[in-house]
C-alpha cells in the first residue's frame, strides 16, 4: 500500500460560458470547489458537468494524453486537460483559475472551439507519406535506427492544438501555418521513405503562410504537452531549405545568411550593413527611423564600427566551420 | 564579502544602437561593487537567425565566446535576452548532445581554444538577484522610484524555454507568471504594473520579414502597459527596447491607436534608484523621450 497522502485545496474557478447559437456575448460562471492533489484538470471539468451544470460543454475522449481532444486554456496557458495536474496549475497560478477555450474568438459552445483553421493548415502541408510504392516489392523498405531518429519528437504530436492557439503569429496572421503544421511538415520531410522532399518544402517556402514569419517566442515549445518542441522543427526546416538548395533569395533568407557575412567581417555585427544586406533597396523604408536614431547617437557610422579582438580567429572559424551554402 | 567579478558578454546591440545600455551597465556595476571583465574577443551570437542557415557554425562561434569566459575562470554575464538564449542553448547542447563537444572542440583547437563547460551563463538580471539579492539592493537604494507605476516587459528569450532558462539561475522563473523584474521594480521602490503582455513577444525577430506582425505585437505590448496605467516600461532586453522605443510610429499605425511610453533598460532603472546621474545612464539616447524625471 502506498503511504501517499491525498490533500485537498479550495479553488475558485472562473469558467467561460458561451453558446454561439443563443448568446450575444460570453460570460464567466464561478465555481468554488475542493480540489484534491490526485486530480487533473479534466477531472474538474467532469465534476462541473456532473455535479453543477449538465449543459457545460467541452471535448474529451481518451483521458490518456493520446487523442488530443481536451486541450483548453487555464489562466491563458494552453493545457491538455487530461494530462495537467491540478496541483501544478495551482502552483503556477494560485487558487483563482480561469478556464477558457483554446481560442475565444473561435468558441462554439463553452470550451468547445471550431478547430477548422487548425485542420485546414494541417491538411495543407500534406501530412502523410508521399511515396512511389512498389506494389510487389521484393524486399521490405528498411529504415535504420539512425534514420528513424531524425524524426525526433516530431512524431509524438497528437494535434491537440495547444501550440497553435498559443502562437502569437497565428493570432495576428490567419494565413500563418502555425507551429503544429510546421512540426508535422518536418516529421515527413525528415522521413527517408518520403519522396515529396523538395515538393513539400517548396510549397512551404513559396506560400505566403510564412515558414519565415515565426517570431521565435518559444511559446509553442513551452506549452506542448508531448515535448514536440515545434520551434526546433521550424529551425530544422529552415536549415533544410538551404541544405536542399531550395532557399530562394528573400529578406528572411538573406537576413539569416547576412549574419555570417557580418560576423566574418567584424566579429560583432554591423547592424546597418546587415539591414542593407537583408533589405536591399527596401532599406529606404527604414530611413526615417534611422535618421532619428542617428541624431540620438544610436547609429555608429561604418568607419567607427567596433571590431572583435582576435578577429583573425573568427575569420578562420567561419572558413573552417561553415556547413551551409547559399 | 568577496568582490563579485563576471565576464561580460555585451552582445552587438549595446555597442551600437543601444549605447545607453552599455553605459548604464557599467554605471550600475560600479554602484553594486561588481567588477566586469569585458569579453572584447567575443563575436555576435547569431541572434537566433544564423542557426537557421548554419547550425554548426553558430555552435562553434558561441562555444568560442564561452571559451573566453572560461579562460578567465569567470561566470559569463549577458545583457541581451537573445545572447542569453543562444549562448545558454549552445552550452546546454555541448554538455548534453553526444559527441557534439568533441566536434566543436576540434574546430576551436585550430585557434588554440577549448570549450570545457566550466562557466555558467547568466543574464545580468538574474546574476544581480542571485548573487547580490533583492534585500541588499533595497538597502542600497538612495532615490526610491516610489512615485512611478512601472510596467515590466520580460522578453521571450529570458523566460522561455523555461527548462533551459532555469538551468542558469537559482531563482526558478515561471514563464506564465514571471516575477523577477517585478521584484526588482519593487526593490527600487517603484510600483510594478501587472498587464497581460508583460511576458509576451515584442516582434523584434520578424521586423524585416513580417513588419505588420512585428508592429502589432509591439503596439499591443505598449498599449497593455498604458492601459495598466504605467508611467514607463522597463526591460532586460535591448532588442525589446529597440522595438518599444524606436518603433512607436509603426506600432501605432498597425494597431490603430497612438501608443507611446518611455522605455528604460533594467540597468537604467536600477541606476536611477542607486543614484547614478542621467548622463551616466545615457537617458538622452532614447527616441521616446524620457520625460518623467
Amino acid at each position: 500500500m502506498s503511504t501517499h497522502k491525498i490533500t485537498t485545496q479550495k479553488v475558485n474557478f472562473k469558467v467561460f460560458r458561451f453558446n454561439a447559437s443563443e448568446d450575444y456575448l460570453p460570460y464567466y460562471e464561478d465555481y468554488n470547489m475542493d480540489v484534491t492533489s490526485e486530480e487533473v484538470v479534466l477531472d474538474v471539468l467532469n465534476r462541473i458537468k456532473w455535479d453543477h451544470d449538465g449543459s457545460f460543454s467541452y471535448r474529451r475522449s481518451c483521458r490518456h494524453g493520446i487523442c488530443g481532444a481536451c486541450a483548453i486554456k487555464v489562466n491563458g496557458r494552453s493545457t491538455l486537460a487530461c494530462k495537467e495536474r491540478m496541483n501544478d496549475m495551482i502552483e503556477l497560478f494560485g487558487n483563482e483559475l480561469t478556464l477558457e477555450p483554446l481560442s475565444i474568438k473561435r468558441a462554439v459552445k463553452d470550451l468547445i472551439i471550431d478547430k477548422g483553421d487548425f485542420w485546414e493548415k494541417h491538411d495543407a502541408i500534406h501530412p502523410y507519406l508521399i511515396s512511389d510504392v512498389d506494389e510487389h516489392p521484393e524486399h521490405e523498405h528498411l529504415v535504420t535506427p539512425e534514420e528513424a531518429e531524425r524524426l525526433l519528437e516530431a512524431d509524438l504530436c497528437i494535434q491537440c492544438g495547444a501550440c497553435h492557439y498559443a502562437c502569437p503569429v497565428v493570432e495576428i496572421n490567419e494565413d500563418f501555418f502555425g507551429p503544429a503544421a510546421f512540426a508535422k511538415a518536418y516529421r515527413f520531410e525528415a522521413d527517408v521513405r518520403d519522396d515529396a522532399l523538395d515538393k513539400r518544402l517548396l510549397h512551404l517556402h513559396e506560400e505566403k503562410q510564412g515558414l519565415w514569419d515565426c517570431v521565435k517566442c518559444f511559446e509553442c515549445a513551452e506549452v506542448c504537452p508531448k515535448d514536440v518542441n515545434p520551434i526546433d522543427k521550424i529551425t530544422k526546416l529552415h536549415q533544410m531549405l538551404f541544405k536542399e538548395g531550395i532557399a530562394t533569395s528573400n529578406v528572411a533568407t538573406r537576413h539569416a545568411v547576412g549574419f555570417k557575412h557580418s560576423i566574418a567581417r567584424n566579429g560583432i555585427l554591423d547592424e546597418g550593413g546587415l539591414v542593407l544586406y537583408s533589405e536591399g533597396l527596401g532599406i529606404v523604408k527604414h530611413v526615417p527611423v534611422a535618421l532619428r536614431m542617428f541624431v540620438k547617437g544610436k547609429i555608429v557610422p561604418p568607419w567607427a564600427l567596433t571590431k572583435s579582438k582576435n578577429l583573425d580567429e573568427i575569420k578562420k572559424l567561419v572558413k573552417s566551420s561553415s556547413t551551409a551554402k547559399f | 564579502m568577496k568582490k563579485l567579478k563576471y565576464a561580460l558578454f555585451t552582445g552587438c546591440t549595446a555597442k551600437q544602437s543601444t549605447p545607453e545600455q552599455y553605459m548604464s551597465t557599467y554605471a550600475v556595476a560600479e554602484k553594486l561593487g561588481i567588477e566586469l571583465v569585458e569579453l572584447v574577443e567575443a563575436s555576435c551570437c547569431g541572434a537566433s537567425h544564423l542557426q537557421d542557415y548554419d547550425d554548426f557554425l553558430s555552435l562553434v562561434l558561441n562555444a568560442r565566446n564561452i571559451a573566453y569566459a572560461e579562460k578567465h575562470g569567470l561566470t559569463m554575464v549577458t545583457i541581451c535576452n537573445t545572447c542569453q538564449l543562444n549562448t545558454a542553448m549552445t552550452k546546454h547542447r555541448l554538455d548534453n548532445e553526444h559527441g557534439l563537444k568533441e566536434k566543436v572542440n576540434a574546430k576551436l583547437k585550430e585557434i588554440g581554444l577549448e570549450y570545457k563547460g566550466t562557466s555558467n551563463i547568466i543574464h545580468f538580471l538574474y546574476a544581480i538577484i542571485d548573487d547580490i539579492g533583492l534585500d541588499k539592493i533595497k538597502e542600497m537604494v538612495v532615490t526610491p522610484l516610489s512615485q512611478f507605476n512601472i510596467a515590466p516587459f520580460y522578453g521571450c528569450h529570458n523566460i522561455r524555454p523555461s527548462e533551459l532558462q532555469n538551468e542558469s539561475h537559482k531563482k526558478a522563473e515561471n514563464p506564465y507568471n514571471p516575477t523577477s523584474l517585478d521584484d526588482l521594480i519593487v526593490a527600487c521602490g517603484g510600483v510594478s504594473v501587472d498587464y497581460k503582455e508583460k511576458n509576451k513577444c515584442c516582434g523584434f525577430h520578424v521586423e524585416l520579414q513580417a513588419p505588420r506582425t512585428a508592429s502589432i505585437l509591439t503596439g499591443n505590448a505598449i498599449a497593455g502597459a498604458m492601459d495598466g496605467n504605467a508611467d514607463w516600461m522597463v526591460t532586460p532586453c535591448p532588442l525589446c527596447h529597440l522595438k518599444l522605443d524606436t518603433q512607436t510610429h509603426h506600432a501605432s499605425v498597425a494597431i490603430g491607436r497612438e501608443v507611446k511610453l518611455p522605455v528604460l533598460h533594467m540597468q537604467q532603472m536600477l541606476g536611477l534608484a542607486l543614484g547614478c546621474s542621467h548622463e551616466q545612464l545615457g537617458l538622452k539616447h532614447h527616441l521616446t523621450k524620457v520625460d518623467f524625471l
